[in-house]
């Protein structure tokens, strides 16, 4: 006799399943109600398993604290020019969190958007190909840098961290090169580039924009809950999905709300979201983030199950620098000009600590690409509070270095209390 | 007796100027455990390699799978016939889930690359049921579960591919008492799904309690294939150390009992 699963008995009719969810009596139930996410919260506090909690208690913190020093922060105008200058940086964050998740480092972010905007502006300016070309080219060179790190990563064994800081050092020597005498390129204040970061939705826009992401969440969510009901798998009862909903339709709508009362929302804003959005659906629903996980967990165990790890390590590291380019593109839109300074600044540190801050492990992994977004409000935060407060960048850098600290302390404090919690570490 | 599943006879492999087996014959049935014994060395290692097709045994012996000859040169051939090998490291992804593990490069798919992740519950959980393994829930990291849920996941993992020859690779060497009963318990149940199963372990008590026959390889060579249920534990130990003086036996005689008397006859 061959080995055979057995097949679970067929659902009865009407569709719900005979012996209802095939629950182990030893999981602890949550009760359908306010009070019953409440525990279930709590336990999981206790357990180590923070998630984004910290992060949005810290959000809410400094946001109460720069309101009362300055009650310009919270104003329309200064909350939109928050979501257009964590942008470009958000992006590379995005990226650089791809690169976490294996366990491995890019040091060159910073110095690819510096060469992608050299590129961009040399052959929009310089060259004067067209603006959509020169993106186009920009962001081709960046994946072509991205897949050479890989492969000598990947293929030839070199550490990453020693690959990307020569591609610190070399691509910011090229960017160099390519910006010849000129410490800065000017760029057309009304073509496609600088559109990128000055396009505004009209409200209208960004309430369907809203309306049509939350519909879709919630009717994707229920559609799923609905089969695993069917198989008789636990599942969300409708309350908790409907819970679900509003607290993520509270920011949602919340932010539209807040950006319509000035310009809109704004399109360098709705890229970087978009990217974290399909990103994360990319890592948590496809087969290829599930591959992206599993080489960042354990690279043995998942060549063993036949994946192909090296095309996974250099695919990331493509899409590292692609939206590291990206970024750099940002950049360059909302400067109207390339420099030679241009992401051979802060930018690589702040993307690594966005990435840290939001929840990103870096022993590879852990996290989720929604890290990107919540890391980066909470610099983006920070830096626009400090400049309404006329403070200058020393106290920046210390400021956002406490917070790393802190953000980098609680991972190992909840990583610890997975540990005895039996969560798993790492 | 009807046909092994798998019977393997004259093989032999060398490494440089070592012949790490040397003429070894092997079979196993449907629905039997077989114990594969050897000291440091003898060549279990070697033997399992050969069958996993991690190391090709050289030319000369015959492998057969159901009477038919066969020719195993890569793991992808042995996995083609049925041949699933759990490596003492488990490979399994601390990071992902129980569904994530079981599935890992075998994912259920919807449509192009996007996850049927309730698909693959249901397949999870059937499976463990079929097992008789109870696990609170399929959606913890690997990470949290104890050794022996670890070895029983990695196990049932090796089952999706419906093998029909199932190796382990010291299955209980890490675990404590009780784990390693519920591991035990479960290569019981495997064999009376009619798989058969080649336990390699250095655990004689183990060995006792599930194996159904005990094949002993000494120096690379076969030193002796045994039913379980009418051989001694002396028995066993002479055939693997080669001599019936030995350190076991030897012991024995001096204190009067028998050294691991528990249910010798």
């Amino acid at each position: 006799m061959t080995q055979q699963t057995p097949v679970s008995k067929p659902p009865a009719q009407g569709g719900a399943h005979p012996a209802g969810p095939r629950r182990d009596p030893r999981l602890l139930a949550t009760a359908a109600s306010p009070r019953g996410w409440l525990e279930a919260l709590k336990r999981n506090v206790r357990g180590g398993e923070l998630g984004p909690l910290p992060v949005i208690l810290g959000l809410v913190l400094i946001a109460v604290v720069f309101q009362i020093a300055n009650d310009r922060f919270l104003s329309p105008q200064n909350l939109s020019n928050l979501t257009v200058q964590i942008a470009a940086i958000g992006l590379m964050t995005t990226g650089v969190i791809m690169v976490l998740l294996l366990g491995e480092i890019d040091l060159s972010i910073g110095s690819v958007a510096g060469l992608s905007a050299a590129v961009l502006a040399v052959m929009a300016v310089k060259q004067g190909v067209s603006e959509w070309a020169a993106i186009g080219v920009a962001l081709g060179i960046g994946l072509l840098v991205g897949l050479l790190h890989g492969f000598v990563f990947a293929k030839l064994g070199v550490p990453a961290f020693v690959v990307t800081l020569a591609g610190l050092l070399g691509w910011q020597g090229l960017h160099l090169y390519l910006m010849g005498a000129d410490g800065t390129i000017n760029t057309s204040p009304n073509g496609a580039i600088a559109m990128l970061t000055q396009t505004f939705f009209v409200p209208f826009m960004g309430w369907t924009i809203a309306g049509l992401t939350l519909g879709l969440y919630v009717l994707s969510v229920a559609l799923v809950e609905r089969r695993r009901r069917l198989a008789g798998l636990p599942y969300k009862p409708s309350a908790e999905i409907a819970f679900r909903a509003v607290l993520l339709a509270v920011p949602v709508l919340g932010g539209v709300w807040v950006l319509n009362q000035y310009k809109g929302v704004s399109l360098a804003f709705l890229i970087f979201v978009g990217f974290v959005v399909v990103l994360d659906l990319v890592l948590r629903k496809t087969r290829y983030g599930r591959m992206v996980y599993a080489v960042g967990g354990n690279s043995e165990a998942a060549r063993r199950a036949g994946i192909n790890v090296d095309l996974i390590r250099i695919s990331v590291f493509g899409i590292a620098s692609t939206l590291a380019a990206l970024g750099g593109v940002l950049l360059t839109s909302r400067n109207f000009a390339a420099s030679v300074s241009t992401g051979g600044g802060e930018e690589l540190m702040m993307a690594i600590a966005a990435a840290v801050i939001g929840g990103t492990s870096l022993f590879g992994g852990r996290g989720n690409a929604y890290s990107a977004l919540l890391g980066g409000l909470v610099l983006g935060a920070i830096a626009s509070g400090l400049l309404l407060l006329q403070m200058s960048t020393s106290v920046r850098f210390m400021i956002t270095a406490a917070v790393l600290l802190i953000a980098v302390i609680l991972d190992a404090a909840s990583r610890r209390g997975r540990k005895t919690h039996a969560r798993g570490g790492a | 007796m009807s046909t092994p599943v798998l019977e393997m006879s004259g093989i032999s492999k060398t490494f440089g100027a070592v012949r790490a087996l040397s003429d070894v014959d092997f079979h196993v049935n449907e629905g039997e455990v077989v114990a594969l014994l050897g000291d440091n060395g003898a060549g279990k290692s070697t033997l399992v390699k050969v069958i996993s097709g991690a190391h090709p045994a050289d030319s000369g012996g015959t492998i057969t799978w159901d009477g038919k000859p066969v020719n195993i040169s890569a793991p992808a051939d042995a996995q083609r016939l049925g041949i699933a090998t759990i490596y003492q490291d488990l490979a399994l992804c601390d990071n992902l889930d129980i569904v994530g593990n079981l599935f890992l490069g075998n994912e259920k798919l919807h449509f192009p690359g996007t996850l049927d992740e309730v698909e693959m519950e249901s397949r999870a959980m059937e499976l463990l049921d079929s097992l008789s393994v109870r696990i609170p829930s399929l959606r913890v990291p690997v990470a949290s579960l104890s050794g022996g849920q670890r070895q029983i996941i990695a196990i049932a993992r090796s089952l999706l591919g419906q093998p029909r020859v199932v190796m382990l690779d010291e299955p209980t060497a890490a675990l404590g008492v009780a784990q390693t009963a519920q591991v035990l318990d479960l290569i019981e149940r495997l064999r009376d799904q009619g798989l058969g199963v080649l336990l390699i372990s250095h655990n004689m008590a183990d060995v006792r309690a599930v194996a159904d026959r005990a094949v002993v390889l000494r120096l690379g060579r076969n030193a002796g294939n045994f039913p379980i249920a009418d051989t001694s534990y002396e028995e066993i130990v002479a055939a693997i150390t080669g001599a019936a003086d030995n350190p076991v036996s030897r012991r024995s005689e001096r204190t009067g009992t028998s050294a691991l008397s528990t249910e010798d006859k």
